[in-house]
This record gives C-alpha cells, structure tokens and sequence, in this order.
C-alpha cells in the first residue's frame, strides 16, 4: 500500500509540478538557511570537554577597584593579578591547579638555512596537561618540580615537531627560543577544543598554541607576554613593581572532583579575599566567582550576538517557508477534491485518505530536506569564506546535525501538511461527484 | 465613501474572501512574517554599515606597517630602530614613517585613563593611546587642526615597564570633546592628568583618528604620545606617495630583512587590509541579511502567485459568468488586484506590530538600538507593492477567462 501511495504522491506532484517545485524550494531554503544557523550556534555553544566539564572551574576574584565593579553587572574581573593566582597555585589546594597566561617568542631553528620564526604560546604549570586531557603523540608534560625549579621545558604541538624535527619523535632534543635552549618534554597530538575554553580572553575559537612552557618562567622575562592585560591602580616602573601590582593578566584552572572539594576551595578562596581585605585590598570580599566550564563560557558569551540573531532569523524564515508550504499543499490538495470524492466513491476510507495525502506532504518534505541539506553546506562554505579562519571548525556538519536537518524538514512537512490533509478528508463525496 | 466601497464590490470581495478564510490568512501571515524579518533585517544592515563608513582619520589606501621582532642577544635596540626608520624614510617613494605601538583598527592596542583634575577616585575618561614621534602626524596622514606637532626634542624613550609619561600629548577632537564637556577648542594648551596623577599638557588637536577596537563607543577617542619604544617587538607604520604602496610593502619587508639578520620582519599589512579584516564579521552578516531579505520576498511573492493562480482557477466558471453578464477584463483584473491589497493591508498591519516587537526582544537581548518608524513605513509600502506584483501575473490570467466558459461545463 506504501509504494502505492508514493507512487500517487509522485503522480499528482508531476502534474502540479509548478507547485510542488515551490514548495520543494521553500522548505529546502527554510531548511538550508535554519541548518546553516544552528550548526554555527551548535557549535559555538558546544562542550569542549564533556567528560570531565563539571569538574574543571575557573577561579575569578574581585581585586578590582573599590568604588566600581570590573563591570557594569558587578560581577568579578575576568582574570586574577599575578600575586593573588600565585598564592592560590602555590597553595595546591585543588586536586590539580593550572596557573596560566599567553606568551609569544621567535624559534631559531637549528638548521641555519631555516629563518627564524614567531610563535603563539602559553605559559602554564605542569597540572595544564593531565587537566584539560590534552593527548600526546610523544613524551608527556613537565612535573611539579619543573615548574618550581624553572626549568626550561617545553612541549610542542604536531605542527611545529614536523617543521622543527621532520615529525619524529623529539622528546629529550632542545629547541632555541628567545636565546635560550628548551628540551622538549613531550608533542601534543592534534587537540583543538572548540570553544578554546581555557582561554577565552583572546578569541575564543583560536587555535591550540604552538608551545607551552612553565609559567614560572615569566619571571624571567626572557620571552614576551601576550594576551590581555588591565590595570585600575597606577603602578611604579618596571617588572617587579609589574608582578606586585593590581594589574590582572593571569589565568587559574582548578579541578575539583566532588561538590565538597568545591565548596572547601571557594572557602578557601573566600577566606583568603578576607585576609587580604585587612591589609587594604579586596573591596568586596563576597564577590568571587568559581564557574565550571559551561557556566564559564556562558559568562564569557562565547556564542556571539550575530550567530544567535542570526538563528533567530533564519528560524522565524523556515515558518514563513512553512506557512507558503501550507497555502500550497491547502491549495493543491482542494484542486483535488473531485479525484478525492471519486477515491472515496469507491471504497477509500477517510483513514486510507488521510494516510495518502499525508504521505505526498512527507515525499514533499523529504525532497525539501534534502534540497536543503545541500543548501546547508553551500550556506556553511559561504561562512568559511566570508567569516575567515576562526569560524572553520564551527561550519562542519556533523551525523547529529545532517539527521537532524532531515527530521526537521520531514517534521516540518508533516506539520505544514496536517491541516491541508485534514481539509481533503473532509471533502463530500456526493457534492463532487454531482458536479461532474 | 460607501459609494466607493460598493463601486469597488469591497462587500462581495471580503464575503468571498470569509469563505477561503485560511488561504488569505495564510498570505497574511506571510507577509506580516515577512515584513517583521525584513524591516529588522535591513535595519541591522544600516546600523553595520554606518559603522563601517566612519573615517579612521588616516590616510588608508597610500599607508602600510610591518612588525620587527628582535630575537638576536645583545642587539642595540635603540640604534637598530633610528636605522631602520632612516632607511625607510630615504626609500624613494616613501613619505614618512614612525614607530607606532598600536594600529587603528586591528583589534589590539594600549588604552589609558585621563582626567581634568589629578586625584585617585575620579573615573577617567578612556582613550587609545599611539606612540609615535615628530613623524607621527605625517606618517599616519592625520590631520592637525589646533595647536602643533611634537618638536624632535619632545620624543624620549619609553624604557619597557615603565609607567611614566612624557609631559606633552596630542588629542583627537572626540576626546577633547569628551574631556571638556563639547568644546574641543577650550581642551588646547591645557593640562590633563594619566596615571591619576601625572599631568600631561595638550599641545595640539587632530581631526579623526580612530582606536583600534571598532566595537568600543569611544573609537575616536585617542591620543599621540612622544615616546620610542625600545622593545623587542616593534612596528612601523609607512605612508608612501599615492599609488606606490603596493610596490614598496615587499621592497621594503625585503630591505629590512637583509639588512639585518639579528630579527625577523613579518605582518607586512596595509590599511586596506586592516580595515577589511575589522569588519570582515559586518560585511559577512550584512551579506547574509541581505540574501536572507532577498529570498524571503521572492518565496513571499511565489507564494501569492501559487494561492491566487489556484483561487482562480477554482472560480474559472464564476469569472466566466461576470464577463458574460458584462464585467470588463479590467474589472475582472482589478477585483483580485484589490483583494490582495486587502489581504496585504491586513498582513502589514500585523508585521507592523510583529516588527516593533522583534524590535524590542533585539534591543532588550543584543543591546541594539530601536528601529526608526521611516523604515517601517518603506517596509510596509514595499510589501504592498510586492503583493501587488505577485498578483498581477495570476489576475492577468483570470481577466483573459472568455465569457463562453460559463456555459461550457468544468473545465
């Protein structure tokens, strides 16, 4: 009864063909443009690191300025001053601490004929890496120890071992960097979270850094510091006075297994603010912050105001398409009515009736969905080409997402297609076929 | 005027619409769907494009930088960058150039607090800060209107982590503006306080010259600051003679690489391409509004063409029967052409009301600024034309219907 039904559907649609094209058309371009949207949201908004996401938190403290708030909500600044990250990390009081900021510095290659060349790092402590489950092709991160003897290690990512090292294994071999030989600790396997979550102050969708280093390393000044850096107190000059300061530019991770060990270490937090209250600094003592890694990115707006006006848009745009798709099904399935009185003149239940038209709606909805599906990925190609690098990884249609695009356009239709079966249904066989 | 409503056969027209009561609300919706997403639409386009028709103040198409990274040790910073600026201003070609900390409109740059009056709980007023020396003015090819350009003597060195500021600033208008409550030209010779504390005297007003964070409400607040940086990491900015940029940028990447092999030369960018990249998200959005607004008003009208071609085609025999009892063609045309109006005013009215209120969600969640009622009423009468359009084509049809068909049977 099925293949008969279809076969049905594809003969009144080849008849109307005008008709059914547009509604094709409507809801491919209805489908196309709300998948295109809510892939980009969907990824924007996606969990980098789902397994372990409730247990990370990023720790926020209100060093700010005592007569305003970092912002204009009241919440605490976005980063930690370099004392204050600093007391926290050394006071491991977390089950894994990692104390962090951007860094940049030109490699010397060994061979001479190589030019030397800039990279993006991250200074970090040796907890970043078992932390955040960051995957290694060789070797492993640096200890403890490391960190607290400043040693000069460094671990690399897959890119740069292939430019520096032809890809082999280069655990133990050195790197000259900013005039200073690193030995290589370990080579990060390709790993590139999106959002780039433990980061979001420099773009949240950038790539992995190419290097990492003990943070404790900072203090040498032998290679720059990158990322944002906001002061409210004038400072004196130069790099200790810098370190002293009020400036925030450091970043700290926790880990915190269980709701316990969370609430222990916002006490922690908490009464550190309150000791610190006693020798002039934190204003608000109450105004810390300790947010998982959704709740982070949530707070850090990740999902940028475009992508989300965007969905909103183009979601109100597949219920115009839809609401053409209805008029037209309305329209084509009345223009029937004779055949459907004939139909029901010769035994066709109402049941059988509604089964068949509801049937042509599907094949309509399902030829939509696919039209759009292509459409889809047209739209994403055009956002990697007009939105640049950052935004490639957020245009890629995943299995969930292509299944979801064809439920939608097959939910869509049915929808769409309800009330016009319904009206056909209602058709009076008498009545059509006295008007013959 | 019920005259003009029963010369116009407004009754019979709205009885028989109440009988298809889906099918015109149906259109309806469209429209007023419609309209909503298009009036939003265009109005997030005009908002976008304002901001990017803002003049940066510079001289965009003749001015290009690049970024020094010193990586040898023991590298005479200080020298190597007199050197190098020699060298690039005794280029042929080249108007001038200065170091520079930060470039307008890339994104990342220095930004510092001034105040009237010294103190440490008054809320400065923030502003750019841009680094330059005497060359600066001319090597941006932003233009001085008050006061004078630093003296070679004005220029010292800012040691890297120092905190303190040279005694002397030139401001753009805004910030002058911003500083003295409107009247930029009282801001000329006064002095103004950085860092709370340290005063710092105006000594000169330029036109425009914008910050390097577009989305920041104070991008044409900046100020030029006398000082050299002696860091590892510099930048030049270069301005060449007009039309010669393009031929300079690799020549002189090239002449600095060579000259000195102790540092690297990279990020050679011109302005063009700073300003593209700046609003390269604007440009893509507008891009994508605009088909968006495009294909919902052809879906929009292929719709109205669909539901009116089938509503004629189920009365082929009632117009049959009004041509033969003496209705012209033109009457005939006239009737569909006047019952989509009604639908359509229907349907604006609606999208009107929707409009304001998408407005309102758009303001309330995305901080935008709400919708002028000009381009509500743009959006209406287009729509209206539109509908008037789509319908035209189907009631051509329905008019052409000869007389003879209402004695013939179906069709």
């Amino acid at each position: 009864m099925f293949s008969y039904y279809v076969k049905l559907a594809y003969l009144s649609c080849k008849r109307t063909w005008g008709m059914t094209l547009l509604m094709v058309c409507a809801i491919g371009l209805g489908i196309g443009a709300s998948m295109t949207t809510i892939t980009v949201n969907y990824l924007m908004s996606a969990n980098p690191i789902p397994h372990k996401s409730e247990q990370l938190f990023y720790v926020q403290m209100d060093s700010w300025e005592p007569n305003n708030t970092y912002d204009d909500n009241g919440d605490a600044p976005t980063q930690l001053t370099y004392r204050d990250a600093t007391y926290l990390w050394q006071a491991q009081k977390a089950k894994r601490q990692s104390i962090q900021s951007g860094m940049a510095a030109v490699i010397e290659p060994a061979d001479k004929e190589v030019l030397p060349f800039m990279v993006q790092g991250r200074a970090n402590s040796a907890d970043f890496f078992p932390m955040f489950d960051v995957p290694f092709l060789y070797g492993s991160g640096w200890d403890h120890q490391a960190d607290l003897k400043k040693e000069r290690v460094i671990v690399i990512n897959a890119e740069l071992n292939e430019r520096l090292f032809g890809g082999k294994d280069s655990t133990g071999q050195t790197v000259r960097m900013a005039g200073e030989d690193y030995k290589v600790t370990g080579v990060i396997d390709r790993w590139n979270p999106k959002p780039r979550f433990y980061d979001t102050s420099t773009g949240s969708f950038n790539d992995v850094e190419d290097v990492f280093v003990p943070f404790s390393l900072i203090t040498e000044q032998k290679f720059g510091r990158s990322g944002n850096t906001n002061c409210w107190k004038p400072t004196e000059s130069g790099f200790q006075a810098f370190l002293d300061s009020e400036c925030i530019w450091v970043q700290l991770w926790v880990e915190l297994p269980t709701a316990q060990d969370k609430d222990a270490y916002f006490s922690f937090m908490n009464a550190y603010a309150k000791e610190q209250h006693q020798y002039g600094r934190f204003a608000r003592t109450d105004n810390n912050k300790l947010r998982d890694v959704m709740q982070w990115l949530e707070y850090a707006e990740v999902v940028s105001d475009d992508a989300s006006m965007m969905m909103a848009m183009s979601l109100m745009f597949l219920l115009v398409c839809l609401l053409n798709t209805v008029g037209l099904l309305l329209a084509k399935f009345l223009g029937k009515a004779s055949e459907i009185g004939v139909r029901q003149a010769l035994g066709a239940s109402r049941n059988d009736l509604f089964i068949q038209h509801l049937i042509e709606s599907g094949c309509i909805g399902l030829a939509g969905g696919l039209l759009g599906l292509i459409l889809a990925l047209l739209g994403l190609e055009a956002i990697k080409a007009m939105y640049g690098d950052w935004i490639r990884d957020l245009a890629q249609l995943d299995f969930t997402l292509v299944a979801m695009a064809i439920g939608l356009a097959i939910v869509s239709a049915l929808l769409a297609g309800l009330y016009p079966t319904w009206r056909a249904c209602q058709v009076q066989p008498s009545v059509q076929l006295k008007s013959q | 005027m019920l005259e003009l409503v029963a010369r116009l056969e407004l009754g019979p027209m709205f009885r028989a619409l109440m009988r298809n009561k889906i099918g015109a609300l149906l259109i309806a919706l469209q429209i007023a769907l419609t309209l909503t997403i298009m009036v939003n639409a265009i109005f997030m386009m005009q908002e976008r494009s304002q901001q990017m028709a803002r003049a940066s103040g510079l001289d965009e198409t003749n001015t290009f930088y690049l970024s020094n990274t010193v990586f040898a040790q023991n590298y005479n910073l200080k020298t190597g960058l007199q050197q190098d600026l020699q060298r690039i201003r005794q280029t042929p070609g080249v108007v001038d150039a200065t170091q520079i900390n930060a470039i307008p409109l890339s994104g990342g740059g220095w930004s510092m607090g001034l105040q009237t009056k010294p103190g440490d709980d008054i809320e400065g007023t923030g502003t750019a800060v841009y680094m330059v020396d005497e060359h600066g003015i001319n090597a941006l090819g932003v233009e001085l209107i008050a006061g004078e350009n630093f003296q070679n003597s004005d220029i010292g060195w800012r040691e890297e982590g120092s905190t303190k500021w040279p005694p002397k600033t030139i401001i753009s208008q805004a910030l002058a503006e911003a500083l003295f409550e409107g009247d930029w030209k009282n801001a000329l010779g006064k002095t103004v306080y950085i860092e709370n504390h340290q005063p710092v005297q105006i000594i000169g007003i330029i036109k425009t010259l914008q910050a390097p964070w577009n989305g920041w409400n104070g991008v044409e607040r900046s100020m030029l600051v006398p000082q050299q940086l002696d860091n590892k990491g510099s930048r030049f900015f270069i301005r060449t003679e007009p039309g010669r940029r393009d031929e300079l940028m690799p020549l002189i990447e090239k002449m600095l690489a060579e000259s000195d092999r102790g540092r690297i030369i990279r990020n050679v960018t011109s302005m063009e391409q700073t300003r593209d990249k700046s609003y390269q998200e604007h440009q893509a959005t507008n891009t994508i509004l605009l088909t968006v607004i495009i294909v919902l008003t052809l879906i929009t009208g292929f719709g109205i063409v669909g539901l009116a071609m089938f509503s004629i085609n189920r009365r082929t025999r009632q117009i049959g029967t009004r041509r033969a009892l003496g209705a012209s063609q033109w009457q005939v045309m006239r009737y569909f052409m006047l019952e989509n109006l009604l639908i359509s005013f229907a349907g604006v009215i609606l999208g009107a009301a929707g409009a304001v209120g998408l407005n309102i969600w758009l303001v309330a969640t995305f901080s935008m600024s709400p919708l002028s009622p000009v381009l509500l009423v743009i959006g209406v009468v287009a729509l209206l034309i539109v509908g008037q359009l789509a319908v035209s084509y189907p009631a051509l049809v329905a008019s052409k219907i000869s007389p003879a068909t209402a004695t013939r049977g179906r069709a």
